[in-house]
């Protein structure tokens, strides 16, 4: 035995979690089993125990934009925000299209954490994600890409987002496809509708994105094949993913706290902290997604993090990059929802930490003896508020900043070892 | 010049007509008509701003809207100076925040902006001391354009805007004219009815205290004015309109339409016209027509809200 975990709260029951070697023993109602002679003990009493979650959408800028995040940073945000594995999106200069980028990837996030969180490279689909030629999949796979995706860039055609879903297969690799109609409101910058129109800035409707899930669940059934929906956004798009899972399409399906939170109120005042994509969409919007993270239509939650210097975002709205942080304050804006009765406990450990797993075939803790010893321990009473000062991530551009939050990530192991 | 005698104008800033309550709102057109005065005289000039500095920074190109607040300054005499896209560092990839603490580090009292992107306005007043005034941000709003237009209206109209209609013709969607002219009209009592192809309406006019036309003639029956909008070529360059003949068969305001408003329906246009295409030669140059009026009317609006926000920390200096 390396150390006992002692009454520790999991989903509501106090238990004993037993770690030796970086791997779960066994977990135990408390006090249920003799603590042996010569193991150490953590008291984690009046604090939750929680599997390490993975974020299945980041975005960490290195190679490229390091003055946005880097590797260092960003899987420091994670550590803190408790994420123990975190799958970076690969639109770095370069693109993440070859194995020396991944490799390059990996090897920093060893050096500057190397117990972890664990990064999780997603390869881009298409070389420079021009949407013209197939990236070396096969090759990336091996340097330790563990999905594909063409990120922010809407594929350009069907015929090449059919191929790419049909080689990634055989990689065992699942496509995670950005829902866009690019032809559909070129420039936009929020969604279309009555704040929009007051404001006097583009908006983007809504049906864009639903009619690109609609296409991606037809082109995945006709296939035989899984996708897996980013970030959505809006009430279509639930209703389309609802129809598909009751075909029975292998399609899976994310959304990010910010859009189980805010709508497109939040852009009055050309708020540039407010402007991400895809855009905050409405009221109604929000709430069918709360629904549908409760009744699994969305399997899983994702931060789409997505850090921007202070002088990117302090312009006009119109100039303004679209993206919030998310990795620091995602998990305490889950434990909100809780709070409020929107989903449970065990939702919240499904849609961060076992559901992304399954969909992405990575290593996960369920407690179990022989399980990898990756959780954190969260103390539901403490309340602090998003700053500067409280967050990790190289940049705060997050519309949540000046936010109170009830309760905070303390302790987070991975493999057995002690982060904080 | 108000008839409060306790009226007292509080704005740091003109970012829009939607800021402005309806007695700030009564107060600046008394001073625009008052200040109507001096440009009829042989001398056009008063020394109430002497010392005040106004700089016209205009991001976006600009020639009525520009020289009305620099004759509108003058008139003051206060010192106006010009800055544009060209000649100033934004074309050299400076920032609106960088350029904007420049501006006010050379200490001026008043900062007009017109800028391409909407919300510029209100981004550049968060972050200068100094007045600023929204002479135009993107589609978003225009407020001394709404004001002239509704002193051009109260004084074609005898002071009068409660129960009169009035019709706002043209792309309504990318109109900061139409967004600052609904907001005002509607709060001095006027009904605002719009007309435009569905593809020149912005997202959630349902929502707005207007009512919406497609068609003209029905439009322009018994209102009491119409104020046309000048039509962007490009509007058909990006697919919203099939070609510009079309739109002037089923759009322009010629007298025949004219003829269904109420006898004598004034004719507002905010410039430059389109000449053809979204008003006849008739109607620009019939007798109906204020776009004249709007223009004089333009300068003495401007010279009460320069007067207003210079004047707004010198204390109790009346008019």
């Amino acid at each position: 035995m390396t150390f006992c975990l002692k009454n520790a709260r999991h989903l509501d029951a106090p238990v004993d979690v037993f770690v030796r070697d970086g791997r779960i023993v066994t977990m135990t109602p408390a006090g249920h089993q003799e603590i042996p002679a010569g193991c150490s003990v953590v008291d984690a009493a009046g604090l939750l125990l929680m599997p390490s979650f993975t974020d299945a959408h980041a975005h960490l800028r290195e190679p490229g934009f390091e003055y946005k995040e880097d590797i260092g940073s960003g899987l420091e945000a994670a550590a803190r925000g408790g994420f123990g594995a975190v799958m970076c999106m690969a639109n770095t200069r370069p693109v993440n299209d070859n194995a020396g980028v991944t490799r390059a990837m990996l090897d920093r996030a060893r050096e500057t954490h190397p117990h972890g969180p664990r990064l999780r490279p997603i390869a881009a689909a298409t070389v420079g994600l021009r949407g013209e030629e197939m990236a070396p999949l096969g090759e990336l796979r091996d340097a330790g890409c563990v999905a594909v995706s063409n990120d922010g860039r809407p594929m350009p055609g069907t015929e090449l987002l059919r191929r790419v879903m049909e080689y990634a297969a055989d990689l065992r690799l699942t496509f995670i496809d950005h829902c866009e109609d690019a032809t559909l409101a070129p420039g936009w910058v929020m969604n279309e509708g009555v704040v929009s129109g007051e404001l006097g800035v583009k908006g983007q409707p809504p049906v864009g994105e639903a009619m690109q899930v609609a296409r991606d669940v037809m082109l995945a059934e006709y296939l035989g094949l899984p996708v897996h929906i980013a970030h959505v956004s809006c009430a279509l798009a639930v209703d389309v993913l609802r129809w598909g899972k009751a075909r029975g399409v292998q399609v899976t399906a994310e959304t990010c706290p910010h859009y189980l939170w805010l709508d497109d109120t939040a852009l009055y005042g050309y708020n540039t902290a407010a402007k991400v994509s895809p855009p905050l969409r409405t009221a109604a919007d929000r709430e069918a997604l709360r629904r549908a993270v409760k009744d699994g239509t969305i399997d899983i939650l994702a931060t789409d993090h997505a850090p921007h210097a202070p002088h990117e975002k302090e312009r006009p709205l119109d100039e303004a990059p679209c993206g919030f942080t998310g990795l620091d304050l995602a998990v305490a804006l889950t434990w909100e929802l809780v709070r409020d009765g929107v989903i449970d406990e065990a939702d919240m450990h499904r849609l961060w930490g076992s559901a992304p797993a399954r969909i992405f075939n990575l290593p996960f803790n369920n407690f179990e003896p022989g399980d990898p010893a990756d959780f954190f321990l969260f103390d539901p009473a403490e309340d602090w508020i998003a700053s500067r000062e409280t967050m990790y991530s190289k940049n705060v551009n997050t519309p949540f900043l000046g936010r109170t939050l009830h309760g905070r990530v303390k302790h987070h192991w991975i493999g057995g070892v002690q982060l904080f | 010049m108000t008839n409060d005698n306790r009226y007292h104008w509080k704005h740091k800033d003109l970012l829009d007509v939607n800021r402005l309550s309806l007695s700030d709102v009564r107060h600046l057109l008394d001073i625009a008509a008052g200040f109507q005065e001096i440009n009829l005289r042989p001398v056009k000039k008063v020394p109430t701003l002497k010392g005040k500095t106004v700089v016209l920074f205009f991001v976006e190109n600009s020639t009525r809207t520009k020289t009305s607040f620099d004759v509108a300054g003058k008139r003051l005499s206060a010192d106006t100076y010009s800055l544009g896209k060209t000649g100033s560092s934004l074309n050299k990839g400076e920032s609106l925040k960088d350029t904007g603490l420049t501006l006010q580090a050379m200490g001026p009292d008043v900062v007009v902006i017109r800028h391409p992107s909407s919300g510029a306005a209100e981004f550049l007043a968060e972050r200068l001391s100094c007045a600023v005034v929204n002479a135009g941000d993107g589609w978003h709003a225009h407020p001394t354009q709404a004001l002239l237009d509704a002193l051009t209206l109260r004084q074609a109209w005898n002071n009068e805007f409660e129960g009169k209609t009035l019709l706002i013709l043209g792309d309504i969607a990318h109109s900061r004219v139409a967004r600052s002219n609904v907001h005002l009209l509607n709060m001095l009592g006027v009904r605002v009815r719009l007309c435009a192809p569905r593809t020149l309406l912005p997202a959630g006019v349902d929502h707005w205290q207007a009512e919406v036309y497609d068609d003209l003639a029905a439009a322009a029956r018994d209102v009491d004015a119409v104020m046309t909008l000048r039509l962007q070529l490009e509007r058909q360059q990006a697919g919203l309109l099939p070609d510009l003949s079309e739109y002037s068969r089923r759009y322009c305001l010629t007298s025949r339409h004219l003829a269904l408003a109420r006898p004598g329906a004034g004719v507002l246009h905010p410039g430059p016209l389109n000449r053809g295409l979204e008003i006849s030669d008739e109607v620009a140059d019939g007798p109906q027509s204020l776009v004249l009026n709007q223009v004089a009317s333009g300068v003495s609006t401007r010279m009460a809200v320069l007067y207003l926000l210079a004047t707004r920390n010198d204390g109790g200096l009346s008019a």
